[in-house]
């Protein structure tokens, strides 16, 4: 079994520029860790405008399906009208907003890890963290773009802020606050994982008792107690209070200090295992 | 540029495990710079893992590894800075055009922006890929995928480039194409190290050849030296009807008193030997039994057949062998 092939011959004008690119002789000192992360930024918000209104559809239609079904076919009973229960509903859904596209950046750098790209990225001389910060950065885009779309909703259906345009923005803020720790906890399971579907499918055992435990949909005092014990320690509730409060103009210092301060101990924890592993993983 | 009598890969009984597989075992080159140099072996021999371990990619766990006079482990930064890596399997962004891969390559190695989109438009036209530059990889035929993986190794001209079966897959136009980007870049000075399965292809572009089996190298040389290592000549011989093998083996072999390799082909049959009398009569022999030979050819041994001298099994079941002897 000799196997043979032809060759084509070269022609002139590739071979031309083949000589051209391969004799460059550029060789620029590395880029500095903020270039690194706007670069990998930058990159995010590519692939994001590539996939299109698919993003802010894939990320906005879970939580404006639970915000109608929730507020017409609960909210009177749960709050004695609808329009009461959104008044109560919407803060909750924003975080469940922000909360559920969180998995995505595990999704995302899992994708970039086990597709090959990771190898590229490891043997170039930049900040390496980059790409996951990047990957941070750009999420916090589709949060923005998230947040405005659920809220737009909101407010076609009567919803109204007592804390004003403010106390939106304030709560907005807060959120992607809140969003971005919670990504970290994604980040690391995105670098240990051996593949993308294996983040998403633990992620969704994470993700629904995390949101459902909360307050988001009903206050916990009709709850047993046991239950509202776990809900009452969940940071989605904190966060969903928080919001609440903002939304409305009545937020106490203590509402926002807890998510703070649950943000704080979350990115504390979780960045740097992530960085670690990551370094960890290159290194085998 | 760096003296010419630094070697540009040396490595001393280089040594990686996965688990019980001992994927590297024992590897030693010295490989000059400025040459082609291919790495020869079926699937699972640990092309991919040396290739790795060279390019600082895996750490490895035994014996050292120096490239282009930097130790893997301990220079590894160094090592980086002037080595490129086209994997086996593509490395870019699929969701990214190839220009934004380009670019994105580029910044991160610290381009600027118009540097960055003036040397992506330069690698572009270099691997004709102009007209689908603003097309989402993940659109790319296998050979356009190869040659924007290749552009991306080649955004700065690296000292040695290592591919690892550039062109598996490939068809043979485009498998031209990768060997004439090859010729070009080694004509420029660039080392590479290639690995491939396919014996012509090492035939045709390497300078010297490793061939490498099971973690081990099992021969070094030009193509020259291993032919000649094998024997200078060879007889095929193909016959019409597979059944009539084992009997035109038995012929075979007391006309040439050589030993008779079947090949995988089930109608195919080779001897070693350079006695043209000898096979004339050989041949002969078959016609006077009614084996009809469909095929025959008498000449220098194929890489393919100095495989299977070397290890005593064909090339492409290294795996299997292994998997049997576990
Ligand atoms: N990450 C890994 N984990 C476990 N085993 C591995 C790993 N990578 C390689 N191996 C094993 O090491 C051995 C050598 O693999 P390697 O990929 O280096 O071979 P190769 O020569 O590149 O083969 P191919 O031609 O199929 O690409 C194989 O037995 C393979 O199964
Ligand atoms: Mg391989």
């Amino acid at each position: 079994m000799t196997l043979t092939s032809e060759t084509v011959p070269v022609q002139g004008a590739p071979a031309d520029a083949l000589r051209k690119a391969l004799t460059s002789q550029i060789r620029p000192s590395r880029p500095n860790p903020l270039t690194a992360v706007r670069v990998s930024a930058w990159r995010t918000m590519r692939k994001m405008k590539h996939y299109g209104v698919a993003v802010v559809f894939d990320v906005t239609l879970m939580p404006i399906i639970f915000l109608l079904t929730f507020t017409y076919l609960f909210g009177g009973a749960f709050a004695g009208s609808t329009k009461e229960y959104l008044q109560y509903f919407l803060p909750g859904v924003l975080v469940q907003t922000v909360v559920m596209p969180t998995v995505y950046t595990g999704t995302s750098l899992n994708m970039d890890i086990t597709r090959g790209i990771y190898d590229r990225f490891r043997t170039l001389p930049f900040w390496q963290p980059a790409t996951i910060v990047g990957n941070l950065l750009g999420d916090v885009v589709r949060y923005v773009l998230a947040l405005t779309t659920t809220m737009s909703v909101g407010l076609a259906l009567g919803f109204r802020p007592d804390g004003g345009a403010g106390g939106v923005l304030a709560a907005m803020l807060l959120l992607l606050l809140f969003a971005v720790s919670v990504s970290w906890i994604f980040a690391a399971l995105g670098v240990v994982a051996k593949a993308p579907e294996t983040v998403s499918g633990t992620s969704m055992l994470v993700m629904f008792p995390l949101v459902f435990t909360s307050n988001i949909f009903v206050e916990p005092d009709t709850m047993p107690g046991w239950m509202e014990a776990i809900v009452d320690v969940n940071p989605v509730s904190a966060a969903a209070t928080a919001a609440r409060g903002l939304v409305h103009g009545n937020a106490s210092g203590a509402d926002i200090g807890w998510v703070l301060l649950a943000c704080g101990v979350i990115t504390v924890v979780f960045a740097p295992l992530t960085m670690y592993l990551y370094r960890a993983k290159s290194r085998d | 540029m760096s003296s010419q009598s630094t070697l540009a890969i040396e490595t001393s009984g280089l040594v990686k495990n996965f688990g019980e597989t001992r994927a590297v075992d024992g590897v030693d080159l010295a490989i000059p710079q400025g040459v082609v140099y291919g790495v020869l072996g079926p699937n699972g021999a640990g092309k991919t893992t040396t290739i790795r371990m060279l390019s600082t990619l895996l750490t490895p766990d035994g014996g050292t590894a120096r490239v282009l006079g930097h130790d893997v482990v301990k220079e590894a930064e160094a090592v980086r800075s002037r080595v490129s890596l086209t994997g086996q399997f593509a490395s870019i962004d699929e969701d990214l055009t190839a220009t934004e891969n380009l670019t994105l390559l580029a910044r991160l190695l610290g381009f600027s922006r118009a540097q960055a989109a003036e040397r992506s438009e330069e690698l572009l036209e270099a691997f004709e890929l102009t007209d689908a530059a603003g097309r989402q990889s993940k659109t790319f035929s296998g050979g356009m995928r190869r040659r924007l993986d290749i552009a991306a190794s080649l955004v700065i001209t690296p000292d040695l480039l290592f591919l690892d079966e550039p062109t598996t897959g490939l068809d043979p136009r485009s498998r031209g194409q990768v060997w004439d980007s090859v010729r070009a870049m080694v004509a420029l000075g660039t080392t590479i190290l290639l690995t491939t399965q396919y014996l012509d292809e090492a035939d045709q572009l390497a300078d010297r050849i490793a061939v490498i089996d099971r973690g081990k190298v099992i021969a070094e040389g030009t193509t020259g030296e291993l032919k000649s290592s094998v024997g200078t000549g060879a007889l095929h011989v193909r016959l019409v009807k597979a059944e009539a093998r084992p009997e035109a083996s038995q012929l075979l072999a007391q006309a040439l008193a050589a030993p008779v390799f079947q090949e995988s082909d089930p109608f195919a049959l080779s001897v070693r030997t350079d006695e043209t009398e000898r096979v004339a009569r050989a041949l002969a022999e078959l016609a006077r039994s009614e084996i009809a030979v469909s095929d025959f050819a008498f000449g220098r041994p194929s890489l393919d057949e100095v495989f299977l001298a070397l290890t005593g099994h064909p090339a492409e079941d290294s795996t299997a062998t292994q998997e049997d002897a576990a």
